[in-house]
């Protein structure tokens, strides 16, 4: 059991040190937090090959809650889901840790910096080992606040503290519905852990709920669908899904490191892992399944063609994310859960990938974001080229990179899925696409052609290949990247997934065969390589003529859809006038007249009885003995 | 009556402390001055052997003395709370006597015999031997109380005690009287069988339970038999003001308990409206008058009367969860209490004592431990969570509510609202404004474990309070009403 403890207490005692020493560590927190997170991360593949072949471990470390009915424990579950997710978050995390020595030297936050990953890391892993929805739930709140304190790091800047408000308030939104979920889950079976809940769910399958009951609704709906809406609820909001997405690309302002860990390969995916995790509940509602499917490919397009016509590095990949959680949540809403397990964690190794990649190239260019204030980066950036290369390879679906196997699996599966399922389809070839032309629009922008940037701005010296401490981490993850996919395919993870998950109907047979799919998908990806090509890799005015043929669709790209506007207007100008009105009227107004009010009593009142207490003892005695004639009358008077 | 060495076994902690007391005053003679604090040490063993050998009569319901004297689990917890009590009053009366120049050996005699007081009065079967109780713990501590002899505030409190204790204790004595005169019983147990009966309840009865009860609410200072309490609290040495502020006040509530609960319970909505309105009084009165004071002792003094009146309302309802609930509210007030009386005692501002809630100015940059240890008391006295003090008000209420008094529940949240404020007047200075005077907190050694025992206990009692949970709820299970 012990090793097992270990993986998450690790980063815990991390946390701790650097956390409550940090102002003493002066630059030198690394020495304790990085070596912990590689020790949990070795730990993490032991977990691994011990349940690879064998039964799912399951600790309870101790009882939490026991009151009542209600009983909640604080343990450990280790089963095929957990064991893979576990390697990949603590492996990105040991990266990330290593990567942030070099990326974030000379930061005044230093150490504040280090006590807080590691903390999201042991939350994290909690988050995944945990066995009942109320022990995910805290550690899906305790990776949200230290989303929060680290988007908000550099917290004298005002657009960090902004992203940070917003990412945790529009967060809050789905915790919400989320909450509302495991509330009704547990007043219709009684019971928070997984397995009690799953082994209940076949006499609650037709249970009714009346939603609006309160406003004399009678609409009557099946309380599994109602359960499994609210539960997504959470994930729409923890893994930016429409519409509750506006927050990731904004998270961008925290410092690269938090935006490879956080905001790609882990917290963002809680939300499909808790969906996989929860399958068997989503399998026993048709309803909630194609709300998912539906918002997974909305997501995945919408991100898509915002991707095309951002500026800001960090923006784009970020973008990218999205549109790649998307087909993720797709891939679980159509059934195909293991399929979406293997594309996060893919995604997880070249999407860390590409933001450290991106990170370096800023490093590089001193805090430079802006493509087009790049360029010819190729020369000069020896390693990290080829790595950021092989990441944008990945993302496009082209063999035999990692990408490829699991978005090509998501897209086979979607199209399997009868009529509507062609219709996932289509939209996933599209999106892949766009993908594969906006990750080379910004490799064309950012590595080849003319130098746009200035030389003077960059502290007096050219840019340059960053540190060893940055590269070992971009090459690990180039090397997983390439054969994360071919190692999935080759060892069947997806019948080792099957272990956990079941699947929600059987699958038909493709009318089209399986290298015809696939080579139309690796076709969409070549294509879309070939006009970032055409566009971008040499000089050509093509870029402008089109955006100036389609304006209004250029505009509402570059817009983001106008999801800010829309939500500032509806939102969040009530919500403050609201506010200002309560604040002035209502509180300053009317409560705090109240409350002073009832103060300045109580004080009048105090020093009114203070003046009993005379000192004198026939005084004393006095009132005792009226305390005993009002008493003894008192009795007689009710009698 | 038979006589058995049973009776003597029972009694043995009884015995021991009353010998080791007796053994202290010879021992006075013969150290030498500066050596006192061996006194000091010897009475902390002497309570714990008599601990030890408490513990080993627990689980046994015994009656002794044809009744006259009971030992259950009970009264054990009660004893084993006190002997704590009395251990970390010693713990801190070492450095503090030194101070104060009253370092005399007989204190620790009479810390020792106020001991057996309370333990008789927990332990008492008939309403004599708790007489006897009540007034030997009394008689020690009117002398600890003036143990300050050049004082004038000290021998002013000591005095005013003993009267208001005299007059207090002859009511207790005509109550039990006229009692003994309806039902020709003074055992607790006979008392109660005179009082089930139907038709039992004559006037004179009546008038008998009212006067028993104004004994015990004299002890626990509710209002209005709170008089002497503020003046008692402020001229007494702060180490004993402490102690009777602990442990006198949780034997007075254990006898309270048994009387009413067992004798009494007959009757009980003959009393309720009682202890309704007395604890409402002391409520108020302890909360709005505190808001006023200056003096931190003061301060305390009427806190604790504000405390009296919430654990007065778990008399309301005799069943297991109030009286849980009471027991549990006793012992982390217990904790709290001494730890704030603790720190007080510490303060030391050109050699006398700094006892103005002025002086916690800014204490959290001179000495932060001390002011984040008083910081956790005044939180757990105005009852915020994760500290002892939450809980136990939860509890409370939790019990009052159940009694069907949710009315009565809603004003004592109320009261402790207003009561909140005053705790955090002294929170508020000790962190928010900077230091002006040169005020500086002693702690030596034995203090410093004192102050870790009770800050320990009453933040364990909050998170984790489980294994207390369960000891008392063991405690309970011979009694039951």
């Amino acid at each position: 059991m012990l090793p097992y403890l270990l993986i998450p207490v690790l980063p815990f005692v991390g946390f701790l040190v650097v956390g409550m020493f940090w102002p003493y560590f002066r630059g030198k927190g690394h020495w304790i937090a990085v070596p912990l997170i590689f020790a949990s991360f070795f730990l993490s593949l032991k977990a691994f090959f011990d349940t690879l072949n064998g039964p799912s471990l399951h600790f309870v470390l101790y009882d939490w809650i026991h009151s009542g009915h209600f009983d909640v424990s604080i343990s450990i579950l280790i089963d095929h889901l957990t064991a893979i997710m576990l390697v990949m978050v603590t492996a990105v995390s040991a990266l990330t840790h290593l990567y942030t020595v070099g990326y974030m030297k000379d930061d005044s936050g230093y150490d504040r910096f280090f006590a807080y990953i590691s903390l999201f890391t042991f939350s994290m892993i909690m988050l995944l080992m945990s066995d009942n929805l109320l022990e995910l739930f805290i550690f899906w709140e305790a990776v949200g606040f230290c989303s929060y304190v680290l988007i908000a790091h550099w917290y004298e800047r005002k657009p960090s503290w902004v992203a940070a408000n917003k990412a945790f308030i529009m967060n809050r939104v789905g915790d919400f519905g989320f909450l509302l979920g495991i509330l009704l889950t547990y007043t219709t079976f009684g019971t928070l852990t997984y397995s009690e809940i799953f082994a209940k769910l076949p006499q609650h399958l037709h249970d009714t709920i009346r939603v609006l009951g309160a406003f004399n609704g009678l609409h009557a709906s099946s309380v599994i669908t109602v359960i499994a809406l609210l539960l997504f609820v959470g994930a729409v909001g923890k893994s930016a899904q429409i519409p509750l997405h506006p927050w990731l690309p904004d998270a961008m302002e925290g410092p690269t490191p938090i935006s490879a860990l956080i905001h790609a390969a882990t917290m963002v995916t809680a939300g499909i892992f808790m969906i996989a995790r929860l399958s068997p509940i989503y399998n026993a509602s048709p309803t909630a399944l194609s709300v998912v499917a539906w918002t997974g490919a909305l997501t995945a397009f919408v991100a898509a063609t915002i991707a095309l016509t951002q500026r800001d590095i960090k923006k784009i990949v970020a973008y990218s994310t999205m549109s790649q959680l998307g087909y993720m949540v797709m891939a679980c809403g159509i059934g195909a859960y293991g399929a979406g397990i293997f594309h996060l964690l893919t995604h997880g190794f070249f999407k860390g990938l590409l933001f450290l990649a991106a990170g370096s190239v800023i490093h590089a260019l001193a805090g430079e974001q802006d493509v087009f204030r790049m360029g010819g980066l190729g020369k000069i950036m020896k390693i990290t080229f080829p790595t950021m290369l092989i990441g944008s390879l990945a993302l496009s679906g082209i063999p035999p990179f990692a990408g490829f196997y699991s978005k090509d699996l998501i897209l086979s599966m979607a199209f399997q899925d009868g009529m509507i399922g062609h219709v996932f389809w289509v939209i996933g070839v599209a999106t892949a696409l766009m993908t594969a032309f906006y990750s080379f629009r910004l490799i064309f922008m950012v590595f080849s052609g003319k130098e746009r940037f200035s030389h003077d701005g960059h502290h007096g010296h050219a840019p340059h290949e960053s540190p060893v401490v940055i590269t070992i981490p971009l090459l690990c993850l180039a090397a997983l990247a390439v054969v994360a996919g071919w190692l999935g395919e080759r060892y069947d993870i997806i019948g080792y997934l099957a272990q956990d998950m079941t699947i929600p109907h059987a699958v038909g047979k493709p009318e089209l065969s399986e290298s015809a799919l696939k080579t139309i998908s690796v076709m969409a990806g070549v294509v879309g390589i070939l006009i970032a090509f055409v566009m971008y890799g040499r000089p050509s005015e093509l870029p402008q003529i089109l955006a100036r043929m389609f304006q209004p669709l250029f505009r509402f790209s570059q817009n983001k859809w106008y999801f800010d506007e829309l939500y500032d207007l509806v939102f969040v100008r009530p919500t403050i006038f609201l506010s200002r009105l309560l604040w002035v009227e209502v509180d300053k107004g009317v409560i705090d007249t109240a409350v002073n009010g009832v103060a300045s009593f109580c004080r009048f009142g105090g020093a009114a009885m203070r003046r009993i207490q005379t000192g004198q003892i026939q005084n004393y005695a006095l009132v005792m003995a009226l305390g005993l004639f009002g008493m003894v009358s008192l009795y007689l008077l009710i009698k | 009556m038979s006589f058995s060495a049973v009776n003597i076994l029972g009694t043995m902690p009884e015995i021991y402390l009353t010998f080791f007391g007796c053994v202290l005053l010879i021992l006075e003679t013969i150290v030498p001055k500066e050596k006192r604090s061996w006194l000091g040490y010897f009475t902390i063993l002497a309570l714990v052997f008599a601990m030890i050998a408490s513990i080993g009569l627990n689980g046994k319901g015994l009656p002794l003395y044809s009744g006259l004297y009971i030992i259950d689990p009970f009264s054990n917890f009660f004893k084993i709370t006190i002997y704590v009590g009395a251990i970390i009053t010693v713990l801190f009366s070492l450095p503090y006597l030194e101070q104060e120049d009253i370092h005399h050996g007989e204190y620790y005699a009479f810390i020792l015999f106020s001991v057996v007081g309370m333990m008789v009065m927990v332990s008492a079967g008939d309403l004599i031997t708790l007489f006897l109780g009540i007034e030997l713990m009394s008689l020690c501590f009117y002398v600890l109380v003036g143990l300050k002899r050049e004082s004038h505030r000290a021998v002013e409190a000591s005095f005013k005690y003993f009267l208001l204790g005299a007059f207090s204790a002859a009511i207790f004595l005509f109550g039990i009287s006229f009692l003994y005169g309806a039902s020709g019983t003074e055992t607790i147990s006979g008392l109660a069988a005179f009082i089930s009966n139907p038709g039992s309840l004559k006037p004179i009865v009546i008038a008998g339970m009212i006067l028993t009860l104004v004994g015990f609410t004299f002890k626990v200072s509710a209002v209005p038999f709170h008089m002497w309490t503020p003046d008692v609290y402020e001229g007494a040495p702060t180490v004993v003001t402490g102690f009777m502020a602990a442990a006198s006040k949780i034997a007075a509530f254990a006898v309270f308990l048994r009387v009413f609960w067992v004798a009494f319970s007959g009757n009980r909505h003959e009393w309720d409206i009682l202890i309704v309105l007395i604890s409402i009084l002391s409520m108020a009165v302890g909360n709005v008058v505190a808001l006023l004071q200056t003096n931190i002792k003061r301060m305390l003094a009427y806190s604790s009367i504000g405390h009296a009146g919430y654990a007065l309302m778990a008399l309301l309802l005799p069943n297991r969860e109030s009286l849980f609930a009471l027991l549990f509210y006793v012992f982390a007030y217990m904790f709290m209490t001494l730890g704030a009386f603790g720190i007080v005692l510490m303060m030391r501002k050109k050699g006398v004592e700094g006892e103005e809630i002025s002086d916690f100015v800014g204490l959290h940059k001179r000495h932060p431990l001390a002011a984040f240890m008083m910081l956790i008391f005044m939180f757990s006295l105005a009852g915020i969570p994760p500290f002892g003090g939450f809980l136990a008000k939860f509890y409370i209420f939790y019990a009052v509510v159940h009694a069907g008094y949710v009315w009565l529940a809603v004003v004592g949240i109320i009261f402790a609202a207003i009561g909140a404020y005053y705790y955090l007047k002294v929170v508020m200075a000790m962190y928010m404004r900077e230091p002006e005077e040169s005020v500086e907190v002693h702690m030596t050694p034995m203090g410093k474990i004192g102050l870790a025992l009770t800050a320990g206990t009453t933040l364990i009692l909050g998170i984790y309070p489980a294994p207390f949970v369960e000891y008392i709820k063991s405690s309970l299970a011979l009694f039951v009403p």
